[in-house]
């Protein structure tokens, strides 16, 4: 009788201790949530997106780095989303039991988790280092880097998800493969495609590192793609380890600003999944 | 599809033609994931050049980082890079492992969903927020009631003492590892919850029908058949962890030595980076910073590697079971 409670009790305890897990975890987004509405919200005022960011002491906003980010984000999701696509497309599709898929699938499941500073290095040898100059090219191409591996492993996994004998069906008529991608299997998978590019898009909105050495900062409005250009994360980076509060004001209504949205995204992402599969849990 | 198509062989050549060229885009896109991959590894290890040629091994080896002389040493950086990882793992894993249970055998079906959710945003939140966070809201509160705490108890005690002593600055190793383990919690338990749902249900219920506990089952039949699943969820955690920056160099508070109190402040090799890249003069100091680059590369390529590959062989077992 004593073991069968012993049982119980180490059932208990172990059950009891996955669940404080489970609120350690959701206790700490609520705390950084929490501090970034907390300490963001009275910043958050027309003026932010309005002006330029100040100097120090001064009064201003985060226009130049919203634009900025805004910018960068896109021109990285229109090089490496599509970049990604064919990828992916050519690992579902063409060459699915090809040998070298294989290898390009490991590869790409690498790059997906390589540290983004080491994206941020390779971009500053190849573009800073060749053009002599920081510019938001290269930071777009840095976070470009970095979502295309996203989008490969996301198109592929949903192109999986079409039926064969949607497939099949298109071939028996006739159509060749391209037709059949473009026609039958890409419309059918487009929901987890989008869904694929929305979450590359949040991912890459965010990034510092790969931004620091590449596309820097400005402290101005600049919309020269050939120079350096302000962006969120940076100046988040920038002013809330100054000594100035009115920069540290800025850094953390771009925190909740930047969270804000990425938040929005990723449940965006979530929701448009679960409108193409109710049943699925992603 | 309309019938002209099978007659007119100038649609059909042109059909062709079009199918060649869009096979060869899809191919060249695929290709160019491996030739970026090489590309990083090859322009990091040019960039890296001059300082290994100029430092030989010694540039493992040394602890010494100094502009103004031109001598620099990686080991500062990577030890605080190994020991910040190492213990963020430490911190992470039971929570992870924890979460994952609750979400795959606890939760009732409502609860699931959103809790899952929850902690997969948590993954979403970017680095530097976690990097702003730790370092006005956490470290604070460890430098006030944590690290007092730690040093009263435990700073006297022979062997770990040494661990714990000095004064509780509230920046330095331990607190980076503490932001650490919050950031790898989603990801190591995002992976744990995957790979527990791959367990086949009639082992679990042979389990229960044997009359073993939720826990029983857990440890003695879930746990084992997920083995490799879990290293591999932990490993990816762990590759994460090496390499992030922002959270760290907010935290960690930047000195080139190595302490032996994890209080005290230190460096890992993406903080210094990330730190002293833009403002470094000279050839040797920017190659330098380029060689620690490379350290983290070779690091944690081997490490997301074995995870991978270790994912991968469970996923081949999962298949080969259905």
């Amino acid at each position: 009788m004593s073991r069968r409670l012993l049982r119980k009790l180490v059932n208990l305890l172990a059950l009891t201790l996955s669940g404080i897990a489970t609120a350690i975890g959701l206790f700490f987004l609520g705390a950084i949530l929490w501090t970034l509405v907390h300490n963001g919200l009275a910043g958050i005022s027309p003026r932010l997106f309005t002006q330029m960011t100040p100097p120090p002491g001064g009064s201003g906003g985060l226009l130049n780095a919203i634009y900025g980010s805004v910018v960068m984000t896109m021109i990285g999701i229109l090089i490496g989303g599509p970049i990604g696509m064919l990828a992916g497309t050519y690992l579902a599709e063409y060459g699915r039991t090809a040998r070298i898929s294989a290898v390009i699938r490991f590869v790409n499941d690498v790059l997906l988790s390589a540290p983004s500073i080491i994206i941020g290095l390779f971009v500053y040898e190849v573009l800073v280092v060749r053009m002599g100059h920081f510019s938001a090219i290269a930071g777009a191409v840095a976070l470009a880097i970095i979502a295309m591996p996203v989008t490969v492993r996301t198109t592929e996994d949903m192109l999986n998800l079409v039926p064969q004998g949607m497939k099949d069906a298109s071939t028996a008529m006739g159509a060749y493969h391209w037709r059949t991608i473009m026609s039958v299997i890409y419309p059918a998978a487009r929901s987890g495609i989008v869904t694929g590019l929305l979450l590359a898009v949040a991912r890459i909105s965010g990034e510092t590192a790969p931004l620091l050495f590449t596309a820097l900062n400005d402290q101005f409005w600049s919309g020269n793609l050939a120079a350096p250009m302000a962006n969120l994360p940076v100046v988040i980076f920038q002013f809330a380890l100054s000594p100035y509060p009115n920069w540290q004001q800025l850094a953390w209504s771009g925190a909740l600003i930047i969270t804000a949205s990425i938040l929005v995204l990723s449940i965006a992402a979530r929701l448009v999944v679960s409108s193409l599969n109710p049943g699925g849990r992603r | 599809m309309n019938t002209v198509a099978a007659i007119d062989p100038r649609h059909a050549a042109g059909q062709r033609w079009r199918e060649r060229v869009f096979q060869a885009a899809t191919f060249i896109a695929a290709v160019l994931v491996l030739l970026l991959l090489g590309g990083v590894a090859v322009s990091l290890l040019i960039g890296a050049w001059p300082a290994f040629a100029h430092f030989k091994l010694s540039f493992l080896t040394r602890e010494i980082w100094n502009p103004v002389t031109e001598q620099f040493g990686a080991l500062a950086p990577v030890y605080g890079t190994l020991v910040t990882s190492f213990l963020a793992l430490l911190l992470a894993i039971p929570v992870s492992f924890g979460i994952a249970i609750f979400l795959t055998e606890l939760a009732p079906a409502w609860l699931k969903r959103p809790v899952g959710v929850a902690i997969e945003l948590l993954a979403a939140v970017p680095s530097i927020i976690y990097g702003i966070w730790g370092l006005f809201v956490l470290s604070p509160v460890l430098q006030r009631h944590v690290q007092p705490w730690l040093i009263e108890v435990l700073g006297p005690l022979p062997g770990i003492g040494r661990l714990f002593q000095g004064p509780p600055f509230g920046i330095g190793v331990l607190t980076a590892s503490f932001v650490l383990a919050i950031m790898v919690i989603p990801f190591i338990s995002a992976v744990m919850r995957d790979v527990f749902e791959t367990v086949p249900d009639v082992l679990k219920e042979s389990g229960y029908g044997l009359g073993a506990t939720t826990w029983e089952v857990i440890w003695q039949v879930v746990v084992p058949y997920a083995r490799t699943g879990m290293i591999g969820g932990v490993m990816l955690g762990l590759g994460r962890a090496l390499g992030e920056t922002m959270a760290v160099t907010f935290v960690i508070g930047n000195a080139h030595r190595i302490g032996s109190s994890l209080l005290a402040p230190g460096t890992t090799i993406s903080a210094a980076i990330a730190n002293e890249f833009t403002e470094a003069v000279g050839d040797l100091y920017t190659s330098s910073l380029i060689a620690l680059g490379a350290l983290l590369f070779l690091i944690t390529f081997t490490v997301i590697a074995a995870a991978r590959f270790m994912l991968l062989r469970l996923e081949r077992k999962a298949l080969s079971s259905v």
